[in-house]
């Protein structure tokens, strides 16, 4: 009854077209996000827009999406959830719904459609990886490499990572087993559509961890996004792998001889969540706020302020330039036809399953 | 003087003793009440919440609740065996799972045994997705003829009832819906399960209650409204090939007997055909795994020995406890450098904090309140910041490298890994830590009396005599003290090993950090936890024991 009363609610809402604050929804959101600039753009192009249509209402951020899994679980148990809206990352999302700590979406009904009439559903298309999960930006995890310490052949190939002959010097790469066994596989000669079929054999597993090997002393170990870009702009690594953003802003923003290395960028995702028990007010204020905040402009308003690529495809053709920097943001966005000759995509439940028993092998071989 | 020889008594003429005692317990009391506010204070905040936390070390109920007639019908089955368990298990396996689906349970199950056997989260989510196919040819022909089952109300009027007299009992079922759910479900208030129903369709009616139960509780839905789920149409499908079937229907003369009196006929080709471990395999070949069966079997019970094994490097197996594949051993690993590491960290805080404490207690007030600023200085900053500034020092184009360089100590080309590593792990929580030696020793020392050493060297001794034969041993609290501290602060630390340790210089805490925020594995976090406590109080203990706790002072 309740949850049919929050639909009709909501969905009545949207027929009134956004109406301000009535009386079913709550004037307070948590929003949880990662901080930075990335939670700059979001405050940008759509918080603060949202906050200014609806008088009355107030957003305060929690800049805690890299414990959001943790976080609300422990909330769940204490019956006190106090966030709103959580962004998470695909993988977050599909554990967040698995645990049932998540709200399940009915993507055409709680979202917007595309501005020519395309469901949401559709608009969104394979991105929606979980039925709690509402897609705001596709990001890869890609190279950077220094222009000035790679001679004069400059990587092409994601391969280079492992040329310790023609690239001599460090390397940044995330110490999580994600990304680095596919490439590792990729460059011993695996075809991309094959690597999640061999890495589920163990001959596969040590195939990429002996391809690890050949450069592990030469590997400095990332955990923070923010590593790389400090590694690369020191000098103390001749590549490595971040988020594609930061290296944005490390070459663009910081005009660092840093250049982007693109081929087999792996594509991730990152959205929103609702978590699941809310109250029917917040609950209502938090869909209302998300069905603005991922509308087609909305989204593609938030390519002005990070090099992150919207998820609607209807948002792609209305993406502009940078706010500052007034530079055309679509030749730096992952999804750029010119960046995406060689992509892959982050097989989410492959590694749903294998992750635990991966990492517990990472982990291992990098202890010894 | 009348009675010498009993007991000597207080002015109010009770026993001098009985009167004392009662005087010493009320100040007791008066004592305790004293302390109360902190003492509920730290139960509530402190004791209770780790209790809890150390508690899921060994707590496990996820399987037995989840899949309550699963694990009992799996009791009988032989992992040895190597065959899957028979259609009953199946059977159970279906109902569970699809209570377990409806309440979005079973996803959490698939996690949890994840963690154990890789596959079991996607073998989980995606049977939860296909349940609702299973015995589709059933449920067709049970809708094409008896057309009454369409109507939502019927399986209501079937059920349910509101009349006393008819009224059964429905523990069975409801407990079984509170457990998968895991919240307390019931039935609408006035409604119970009809025994007449129930007579004629025990399974069915079962099913109906906790599905009734769960939409009125949970969906909160009217269930007369609701469309039953497919499980209690199977329920009921299985329930017309019971022998006495026919005679139970031919006697009952409830709401709809008419309409289902065509059912029997009409479903047994289908359900003779139906399979429930063949619906399974055909959904996933790993439901005819005995591993995916005896891991459910291991961890079946509500308590589970399977994360302190873990955490040692074991692992809890369908077959027994056994030892992890040597590509997979770390927290042994983990735990003995986190031990080692913590030690090399006290002994150079002890080497570096030693002389500056001795200069502090021994310069004068002015120059020593100087050096307590430049120690306490760092104090004030943060951990993040502070850290951070290391790796600006030490990484290899770093400011000492390129000191080094420069003075030509080392080669530009064989710069020295001073970080992403043990080192730096060691360098930094030193640095991060020192205070913590520097405070106790300083207060300490100040407390020995100059003289001490004056008439030690009047009386002849070296320097190096009055020292270490006088001085030094009168330190020795200070030392302890302060090595404690550092201890044991340095091997719960978690950030600085994280952001300077590389692979090399992480510790165990790292791991249990990972385990609580990213893989969700909190059982194994919290033994983890545990087994880090036990050997803090077991060195503590054997601290006591050969230095005894009495020589620690943290003041002179």
């Amino acid at each position: 009854m309740r949850k049919s009363l929050v639909m009709g609610t909501s969905a009545l809402v949207a027929v009134a077209g956004m109406a301000a604050a009535d009386g079913h929804m709550a004037s307070d959101m948590t929003l949880v996000s990662w901080g930075g600039a990335y939670q700059a753009s979001q405050q940008n192009a759509y918080v603060a827009p949202y906050l200014e249509m609806n008088d009355g209402v107030s957003a305060v951020w929690d800049e805690s999406s890299a414990e959001a899994v943790a976080k609300l679980r422990a909330m769940a148990e204490a019956g006190n959830v106090t966030w709103d809206v959580v962004d998470v990352v695909a993988a977050d999302a599909i554990r967040l719904c698995d645990e049932g700590l998540a709200l399940e979406i009915d993507h055409d009904e709680m979202l917007a459609a595309a501005p020519d009439g395309t469901s949401a559903s559709d608009d969104f298309g394979d991105l929606i990886v979980s039925d709690c999960f509402i897609p705001q930006i596709v990001y890869s995890t890609t190279f950077g490499y220094r222009t000035d310490l790679v001679g004069d052949t400059p990587p092409t190939d994601v391969c280079a990572v492992f040329d310790l002959e023609t690239y001599p010097g460090m390397r940044s790469l995330e110490r999580r087993p994600i990304n680095n066994m596919e490439w590792a596989l990729m460059c011993d000669g695996v075809a991309a559509d094959d690597v999640y079929d061999v890495l589920e054999t163990e001959e596969g597993q040590a195939q990429a961890f002996a391809k690890l090997d050949t450069i592990r002393d030469n590997v400095i170990w990332w955990s923070a996004g923010a590593d790389t870009p400090q590694l690369l702009a020191d000098g103390e690594v001749v590549m490595g792998s971040t988020y594609n953003g930061r290296l944005f802003s490390l070459i663009e923003e910081q005009d660092q001889p840093v250049a982007m290395l693109w081929d087999a960028q792996v594509f991730d995702l990152d959205g929103w969540i609702i978590p699941a028990g809310l109250s029917p007010e917040r609950e209502a204020r938090a869909l209302d706020f998300v069905r603005f905040a991922t509308d087609t402009q909305r989204l593609a308003d938030q390519a002005k302020y990070i090099s992150y690529g919207p998820a609607r495809m209807s948002s792609a053709p209305l993406v502009g330039q940078h706010e500052t920097l007034g530079i055309d943001m679509a030749q730096h966005m992952p999804t750029d036809p010119n960046n995406a000759q060689n992509t892959f995509l982050y097989n989410y439940e492959w590694w749903a399953d294998y992750r635990d028993d991966l990492d517990a092998k990472f982990q291992a071989w990098l202890a010894q | 003087m009348t009675d010498a020889t009993g007991p000597i008594k207080a002015a109010d003429g009770r026993p001098l003793k009985a009167s004392l005692n009662r005087a010493l317990r009320r100040e007791k009391m008066r004592a305790l009440m004293l302390i109360a506010p902190l003492l509920i204070f730290v139960l509530v905040t402190f004791i209770a919440p780790i209790g809890d936390m150390l508690f899921r070390s060994v707590q496990d109920d996820i399987t037995s609740r989840t899949l309550p007639q699963t694990v009992v019908a799996l009791d009988g089955w032989d992992y040895d065996s190597g065959s899957p368990p028979d259609e009953a298990v199946y059977e159970a396996l279906y109902y569970d799972m699809f209570f377990a689906a409806e309440a979005k349970k079973h996803t959490a199950l698939g996690s949890r045994l994840n963690y154990e056997t890789t596959g079991i989260s996607s073998l989980f989510r995606q049977t939860g997705r296909a349940l609702d196919d299973m015995g589709e040819d059933v449920i067709e022909a049970m809708e094409d003829n008896v057309e009454a089952l369409d109507d939502s109300a019927f399986w209501a009027a079937l059920f349910l009832t509101e009349d006393p007299v008819d009224a059964g009992n429905a523990n069975a079922a409801l407990s079984w819906a509170t457990s998968v759910a895991d919240e307390p479900v019931r039935l609408p208030e006035g409604l119970q399960m009809s025994v007449a129903g129930a007579t004629v369709f025990p399974k069915a009616a079962a099913q109906y209650v906790a599905f009734a139960a769960f939409t009125h509780t949970v969906d909160e839905d009217v269930p007369a409204e609701e469309d039953p789920w497919e499980s209690v149409w199977i329920a009921m499908a299985q329930d017309t090939s019971d022998a006495g079937f026919a005679d139970r229907l031919a006697n009952y003369t409830g709401p709809g007997a008419a309409e289902l009196a065509p059912l029997q006929e009409a479903v047994a080709a289908p359900l003779a055909e139906l399979s429930f471990q063949a619906a399974f395999l055909d959904q996933d070949e790993d439901w005819a795994d005995a591993e995916i069966w005896g891991t459910i079997q291991a961890f079946s019970s509500p308590y589970t020995a399977g994360y302190f094994l873990t955490a040692v490097d074991r692992e809890l197996t369908p077959a027994g406890a056994q030892v992890v594949e040597d590509d997979v051993k770390i927290y042994l690993k983990l735990f003995w450098r986190t031990l080692w590491m913590s030690l090399a960290i006290t002994f150079s805080c002890i080497l570096l904090g030693y002389p500056v404490a001795w200069l502090m207690a021994n310069l004068p007030d002015r120059s020593a309140n100087l050096i307590m600023i430049l120690v306490l200085l760092p104090f004030w900053t943060s951990l993040l910041v502070r850290t951070s500034a290391w790796k600006v020092l030490l990484q290899q184009q770093g400011v000492i490298n390129d000191l080094l360089v420069w003075i030509g100590l080392v080669a530009d080309d064989g710069r020295l890994a001073l970080i992403n590593n043990a080192t730096g792990t060691v360098i930094a929580m030193t640095h991060i830590l020192l205070p913590f030696m520097i405070l106790p020793l300083y207060s300490v020392m100040k407390g020995i009396p100059p003289s001490y050493l004056r008439a030690a060297k009047s009386l002849g001794a070296t320097n190096w005599t009055a020292f270490w034969r006088v001085y030094f041993p009168q330190s020795v609290p200070g030392i302890g003290a302060g090595s404690i501290l550092v201890f044991i602060l340095s091997i719960g630390y978690y950030i600085t090993p994280e952001i300077v340790g590389g692979t090399k210089g992480v510790f165990i805490s790292n791991r249990i950090a990972y385990h609580i925020s990213s893989s969700l594995n909190w059982g194994l976090a919290a033994a983890l936890g545990t087994i880090l406590l036990v050997v803090v109080l077991a060195l503590y203990w054997a601290y006591d024991r050969i230095v005894g706790i009495d020589n620690v002072k943290l003041g002179g």
